[in-house]
């Protein structure tokens, strides 16, 4: 009876382990940015006026960034959803339009100056909102993905919860859905509104 | 016959040209542009125990995913401002977490990673060696004979003597 018990046994457990490993998904990578200062930044705006915006302006307010880009499926998926969160006033989104204009859009032969790729980065987003809503309270441009690399960003769209003390206290990568809206960033919110 | 089969070990030969061609065309395109041999020599050094976080199972170094090209430009920097490796991987556990380093950290929460294959092996071994004894004393035990075992054997062998 024994000698049948424990292969057995081993085998379940295996199983098990496996079974947890399969569920698990792989592009989730859990972020050492929670529960730490979210990096600092000054970027240029949608405002062609020259403004620059910075998570320091948000002190005081819990507000989210969503790191997008016109060049990304996921982020027209999510982004009927962002509109209605913005509309339901439940807090600020700030948009970080990532890496808008790609290498591969310079004409040939020619490098785009960092002025070239603002204003055509302007321009698309400028249509983008227009055209599916704009749920962002300022719109900024991180042209050279250097303000990614400073919040782990590696695949767009990506999201982030700040405190009122600029603090990160979510991280979400790929499309926000209704789910994860529901379960876990209403709460969320709730509590860091309360404190 | 011979012609034709001349003829297609030709056409491996021009197929297998045409592919290394393309395949080293490839390789070269995926090279940094060699301003310092010094310093890309250390990013290569570095960045192939760092992981491409588009593409998970490739290096640092291996991959061409637009992101892998920004870090790589920014360890390209971090080199000029003369910082040590350590600090280096640092710079990118700060942001991207221990799933970067393919070569993890030993720390409580990895233990179990870098000793667990030897708790197993010590494990196994003394399974093995306990197994053995088990078996040794059993056979032992089953050969040990009673005096009066003794007795009734050699009154056998010995009624067994006299026909």
């Amino acid at each position: 009876m024994k000698k049948f018990f424990i292969p057995l046994g081993i085998f379940l457990v295996l199983v098990a382990f496996l079974a947890v490993g399969l569920k698990r998904n792989p592009q989730e990578i859990p972020s050492p940015l929670l529960g730490k200062p979210a990096p600092l930044f000054s970027l240029s705006t949608l405002d062609t006026g020259g403004a620059k915006f910075g998570p320091q302006d948000m002190r005081g307010k819990v507000w989210m960034l969503n790191v997008w880009a016109t060049w990304c499926a996921a982020c027209r998926d999510e982004h009927p959803l962002l509109v209605a969160l913005s509309k339901a006033n439940q807090l600020p989104i700030v948009g970080l339009n990532y890496k808008e204009v790609q290498a591969q859009d310079a004409p040939a032969g020619r490098q785009l100056t960092p002025e070239d790729k603002l204003r055509i980065a302007r321009e698309r987003s400028a249509v983008w909102l227009q055209r599916l809503g704009d749920p962002y309270v300022v719109s900024v441009f991180d042209l050279d993905g250097r303000v990614g690399i400073d919040y782990g960003v590696y695949g767009v769209p990506e999201t982030y919860i700040i405190d009122k003390e600029g603090v990160i206290r979510f991280k979400q990568v790929g499309a926000v859905t209704l789910e994860t809206l529901q379960s876990q960033i209403l709460p969320l919110l709730q509590k860091l509104n309360a404190s | 016959m011979k012609s034709s089969c001349l003829q297609l070990k030709a056409l491996c030969l021009a197929a297998c040209l045409v592919w290394t061609g393309l395949t080293t065309a490839l390789a070269k395109e995926a090279l940094p542009m060699a301003q310092d041999p010094v310093l890309e020599k250390r990013l290569v050094l570095i960045s192939e125990e760092l992981r491409c976080l588009v593409c998970q199972n490739e290096s640092l170094a291996s991959s061409r995913a637009e992101l892998a090209n920004d870090l790589r430009e920014e360890v390209r920097k971090l080199i000029a401002q003369n910082q040590s490796d350590q600090q280096i991987k640092d710079y990118l556990v700060n942001r991207y977490g221990d799933f970067v380093l393919y070569r993890p950290q030993v720390k409580p929460m990895t233990w179990v990673l870098w000793f667990g294959p030897f708790l197993l092996l010590a494990a196994a071994v003394w399974g093995m060696f306990s197994y053995i004894r088990q078996r040794q004393s059993a056979q032992t035990a089953g050969v040990a004979l009673s005096d009066a075992d003794r007795h009734k054997v050699q009154a056998i062998l010995k009624s067994g003597d006299a026909p």
